[in-house]
């Protein structure tokens, strides 16, 4: 893997992937920012393979119906709500 | 409010009138749920967000009688060393003027520093209890990972943190986690702890008799000097009432701080992907796609640091990268644990100052997020470990700043740690 060359394409690229629409000062700020973050990362280079705790186990509960919150408290935070249920934006 | 800007709602929840925190109060970190009061998170996005349900631990502290005077300012989403990133604006240090309280639960060790609370809950990812317990010169306890529920914690880095408590002492510290602390049926990675023999305040009885002490010498290199200086005159304390250290080596934490930001701006990235203004947080009402209108909201809704962070996760766990960052810090973490486990098989407790640094000036870091990141190499290993640790104050530096001193324990040690702890506080 070649060093990471983070320029304001890539920064608007990860942007992109994480649903956030940044303003062109940002990508611009954030693609300097990135360089020295991401060069300090390049640090765990050195860190040896290690095996990992092995030691973990499910936790399972019986599959049955709890007391939970209505739908009027889950919906409570919505911003908007149609016949009991979240109204969003078009999906495509 | 404080004129320090300790609170972001100061709205009184009472608890029940008989119980083992009656009549005391407990201010309680803005990103744990409290039904009916709005919580924040310290986050614009958040602004009105209103939980329909209480936190465990705030149940707890409801049922042991004490007092919620309100919710603490932190960083927003936890995020940050110096509680400077908060949309409701910074906290002050109420004990060390133009100085920042530390972050992320720096509201919590506010109000305690000054006394507008007997008591306080903050939650510790990389060190967002200790860091500000320590530069406010009071007492923090991060418990072992699976000890204190996190149902009803919004989470950031839910394989990182816990919650826990901020006291003027360590025995009302241990008090407090006596009320908060055990398994939780909504919280599946709690456990009882083993060997769970009396409570934790009763081990605050301050007995470092033939006490061991491992010191890592990594986590002094780099090191303030005035910081250094105060954190061996209060080694010397402990010595002197009958303690004994040792240098111990942990050549894994050298990569640990870079380890922890990886994991955790991974975890954060999928973590605050459900804010999108629909079920909850700003929607702003945009036009446009599912896509567009969620990524208006989030770039309106989330302030820089949190931004920068979903975006470093998002790339740490993007295609081409993953085995690059991801899997070598998850690599380290393993390392870190593994380097712990052996120190502490030959001491009871590991000590080290708390912070590097004595509390930065207001406004020093936030153009240089790296620097800040790096602040955070004492406090970091602990979580990628899984331990508990506990941070008392020490003394001060020349000019009057309090120094933090970390003892970290087995897991499941806070007994350990909570004796060794109250020798000096």
């Amino acid at each position: 893997m070649s060093d990471p060359a983070v320029d304001p394409e890539e920064v608007r690229h990860v942007a992109d992937l994480a649903r956030v629409d940044l303003a062109d000062d940002e990508i611009e700020r954030f693609t300097g920012q990135f360089v020295d973050i991401l060069d300090a990362f390049e640090a765990l280079d050195d860190v040896p393979e290690t095996d990992r705790d092995a030691e973990l186990s499910n936790v399972m509960r019986p599959d049955e119906v709890r007391e939970s919150l209505s739908q009027e408290e889950a919906l409570q935070n919505a911003s908007d709500t149609e016949a009991g249920q979240f109204k969003g934006p078009k999906v495509s | 409010m404080t004129e320090y800007n300790g609170y972001v709602t100061d709205e009184t929840i009472e608890g029940a009138e008989d119980g083992p925190l009656a009549g005391r109060t407990v201010a309680v970190k803005d990103n744990i749920s409290t039904e009916g009061v709005r919580t924040t998170c310290g986050s614009a996005m958040l602004d009105d967000y209103v939980p329909p349900y209480d936190a465990t631990v705030v149940e707890r502290l409801k049922d042991a009688g004490a007092t919620i005077p309100g919710k603490t300012n932190m960083d927003e989403f936890g995020m940050g060393t110096t509680t400077e990133t908060s949309a409701f604006g910074p906290v002050e240090n109420p004990v060390a003027e133009g100085r920042v309280p530390g972050g992320s639960s720096g509201g919590s060790a506010a109000v305690v520093a000054a006394g507008d609370a007997d008591l306080a809950l903050g939650s510790d990812t990389g060190g967002s209890i200790r860091c500000p317990a320590a530069f406010c010169g009071v007492v923090g306890i991060k418990p072992t990972y699976g000890l204190v529920s996190r149902y009803g914690l919004v989470a950031y880095a839910n394989s990182l943190e816990q919650i826990g408590p901020i006291a003027p002492s360590v025995e009302a510290a241990a008090e407090l986690l006596d009320v908060i602390a055990g398994p939780d049926e909504h919280d599946a990675t709690t456990q009882e702890a083993p060997e769970a023999d009396g409570s934790y305040a009763g081990a605050a009885d301050g007995d470092v008799d033939g006490l061991s002490i491992g010191v890592p010498t990594e986590l002094l290199d780099g090191a303030d000097e005035d910081v250094v200086e105060t954190f061996w005159d209060a080694m010397a304390d402990l010595e002197a009432q009958g303690a004994s250290y040792h240098e111990v080596h942990l050549p894994s934490v050298e990569h640990a701080v870079e380890a922890y930001y990886v994991i955790a701006m991974s975890e954060a990235s999928s973590n605050l992907a459900r804010f999108d203004g629909v079920r909850y947080g700003q929607s702003g009402g945009y036009e446009g796609n599912w896509n567009e209108s969620f990524a208006d909201a989030r770039e309106e809704g989330f302030g820089e640091e949190v931004k920068r962070r979903v975006l470093l996760g998002t790339y740490a766990l993007s295609a081409g990268y993953h085995d690059k960052y991801y899997k070598k810090a998850q690599d380290a973490r393993a390392w870190v644990k593994q380097d712990f486990d052996e120190a502490l098989e030959n001491a009871d407790v590991l000590a080290s100052p708390t912070m590097p640094v004595p509390p930065m000036k207001r406004g020093e870091s936030l153009d240089d997020p790296l620097t800040m990141y790096l602040a955070d190499a004492n406090t970091t290993p602990v979580n990628l470990a899984n331990l508990p640790a506990i941070s008392v104050p020490a003394g001060e530096t020349d000019d009057g700043l309090p120094v933090g001193l970390q003892l970290v324990g087995p897991a499941f040690g806070e007994r350990e740690i909570i004796r060794a702890g109250s020798a000096l506080a």
